[in-house]
């Protein structure tokens, strides 16, 4: 007989009921019943299914699931596209000053001036950083940061001519959250191909780009890793159609302090916090992605904005042409905190050679792994480099399997079979956070990798070996999801 | 492999002009993995030929499911929404909607099981 491993089990597995985490002292005052108090509707008859626990239990269990995680504090997180970079700490004890963390975010403006100076002073940095000076920090994440973007294009195009076009173009490299975005705000979609290098056609553009087109959305650098090149001759193209161009800064990594956006054409961008600028990323979150454009948007900006007066800083609500509010109270303040920490911390040149070392750290791994995988667009990258399995495949080794063979050898995979106009795209993202050594170790396990599928296809079929659990059932995780915990019967 | 009673697009999507029925190609099914989901239009709706008319997502990726002609969805197979794993298994067989053509004309533009090979080779 084999006995379920506890290691293993759900904390709703381990309760034992009658078990407590606590211990409380005698009543000082004599009970008050809630009944009565408080209107029935909202009153809650039990707590079933509660886990009981005793507090060492608790805090093993948690800490045990915490050593099976891997996070950017454990190793190298080569996650393309999502900028896994380290998340300083002194980030951590900025957040977490008293006059910061227990502030209300419905005090009064003349006695919360710290908290609104904060958002005042970053909100400038991103404006310079991106040469767009007009900025919302409210949107909550990229995705948000998108919507909350096309819907200032919507209003500003309604203002001007009094109808807000019908297309918005985008690359067929984009995130998929673009065209969704783009949907949301009632526009169709059209696909614009990419040309053979991996870039926006910019004659391609040219015929796509009719009065019934609001505007271009597109990444620079592209999903591809490209820097587009033809950026200006494509936002000329635009604006002398009447469109406006969006550019989503997901990968603005590579750009910070070496080429600003409002500079090259773009009208209207967002930026995400936990991506370029160092704020926690990936469960450790919450995200935030400002809005950032010319001074012509200033009008439809989400309210509050945060304005300087004689009498100190205030949140201005007047802004009849506003959008509107997009989030709660002022966004995610705990990571609009840390991105200005981070930008105080590196300082102009340090902003730069974050920039440089994430370029440089790519174009390594991609200088050394050239040989070893194909490299669809083999031609100097920014930030981040796609190989594909396509010479793997001739001894039957996919993506997938290289991927899951990285965790053993101690790397979180890249992002696999994205974008997707690359067949078996491995997407590779070093950030500026490694260092040579790092750099080498994944460099030597791509290597590893690469004469195992020549050598010993099936053991990367099986990988990982190293976890505690080697691959799980996808298809069948994804088809009949179990979300929920139900108690056995009996 | 690929049934000469069919007409095939571009994108992957195959059309049996009999029938109006459509799906996804064999090799379409190949590149995606392991299907999970499938989005359908509903009966009634008109489609024109190239434009996106549901999806199919699998482990990999959500990809669009393009009309192969214009028309008017005339059934749609719940069965397969309910089991889309069978597209990995009989993507030939496993039809997703069928389509009233608004334009026979157009059929003339598809490319036959010869022509469609050429193209995934």
């Amino acid at each position: 007989m084999t006995t379920p491993d506890h290691r293993d089990q759900l904390i709703f597995e381990l309760s034992t009921p009658g078990r407590k985490g606590y211990s409380l002292p005698a009543h000082d005052v004599p009970p008050a019943p809630l009944e009565g108090g408080v209107p029935d509707g909202l009153l809650r008859s039990g707590l079933a299914g509660f886990p009981e626990m005793t507090e060492v239990g608790l805090v093993r269990h948690f800490t045990r699931l915490s050593t099976w995680n891997y996070g950017v504090d454990t190793g190298m997180y080569p996650l393309g596209s999502c900028t896994m970079k380290y998340n300083p700490k002194v980030n951590e004890a900025a957040a977490r000053m008293r006059g910061f963390a227990e502030v209300h975010p419905l005090a009064p403006d003349e006695a919360a001036q710290g908290a609104l100076a904060i958002m005042h002073a970053l909100a400038g940095m991103l404006g310079e950083i991106t040469g767009l000076p007009t900025v919302s920090l409210q949107p909550a994440a990229g995705a948000h940061g998108e919507l909350t973007g096309m819907m200032m294009i919507r209003k500003r195009l309604i203002t001007r001519d009094g109808h807000p076009r019908k297309l918005v173009l985008i690359p067929d490299s984009a995130h998929g959250t673009n065209p969704s975005s783009a949907h949301l705000c009632g526009y169709q979609v059209r696909e614009i191909k990419s040309c053979a290098r991996g870039n926006l056609s910019v004659s391609v553009l040219a015929e796509a780009m009719t009065p019934e087109v609001a505007g271009l959305m597109l990444t620079n650098p592209n999903t591809l890793g490209m820097f587009e090149d033809e950026i200006c001759d494509a936002a000329r193209i635009v604006h002398e159609k009447g469109g406006l161009v969006y550019c989503d800064g997901a990968n603005m990594n590579a750009l910070i302090g070496k080429a600003r956006p409002g500079d090259f054409g773009v009208d209207i961008m967002h930026l995400n916090l936990h991506k370029t600028f160092s704020t926690p990323h990936g469960g450790g979150g919450p995200g935030s992605g400002p809005v950032v454009a010319t001074r012509e948007f200033e009008p439809f900006l989400p309210t509050p904005v945060v304005v300087a007066t004689r009498d100190g800083l205030r949140l201005d609500y007047d802004r009849p042409l506003s959008i509107g509010r997009v989030k709660a109270f002022h966004g995610n303040f705990g990571m609009i905190l840390r991105a200005y920490a981070y930008i105080r911390a590196l300082g102009p040149k340090g902003i730069r050679e974050s920039a440089e070392n994430a370029v440089l750290n790519a174009n390594y791994v991609r200088a050394r792994l050239r040989d070893a995988y194909e490299v669809p667009y083999d031609r100097v990258n920014m930030h981040e480099v796609i190989f594909s399995d396509h010479k793997q495949n001739e001894y039957g080794v996919t993506t997938l399997d290289i991927a899951k063979r990285l965790i053993d050898l101690g790397f979180h995979p890249p992002t696999i079979y994205f974008p997707l106009i690359v067949h078996g795209a491995l997407m590779v993202e070093p950030t500026e956070s490694e260092g040579l050594d790092e750099l080498d170790r994944f460099v030597e396990a791509m290597l590893q990798i690469a004469e195992e599928a020549r050598t010993n296809p099936d053991l990367l079929k099986k990988a990982p070996v190293t976890t505690r659990r080697s691959r799980f059932d996808e298809a069948t995780a994804a088809r009949k999801p179990i979300l929920k915990w139900t108690r056995p019967v009996g | 492999m690929y049934p000469q009673t069919y007409k095939y697009t571009n994108d992957h999507e195959w059309i049996d002009l009999a029938t109006g029925r459509m799906g996804v190609t064999d090799y379409a099914q190949k590149q995606l993995g392991d299907i999970v989901f499938l989005e359908l239009p509903e009966v009634g709706k008109t489609v024109k030929k190239g434009e996106q008319m549901g999806s199919v997502e699998s482990v990999k990726a959500v990809s669009e499911i393009f009309a192969p002609v214009s028309g008017t969805i005339a059934e749609v197979n719940a069965g397969l929404a309910e089991k889309p794993e069978s597209i990995n298994l009989d993507a030939h067989g496993s039809w997703m909607v069928a389509i009233t053509p608004a334009d026979p004309a157009e059929a003339q533009e598809l490319l036959d099981a010869a022509q469609y090979a050429e193209l995934t080779k």
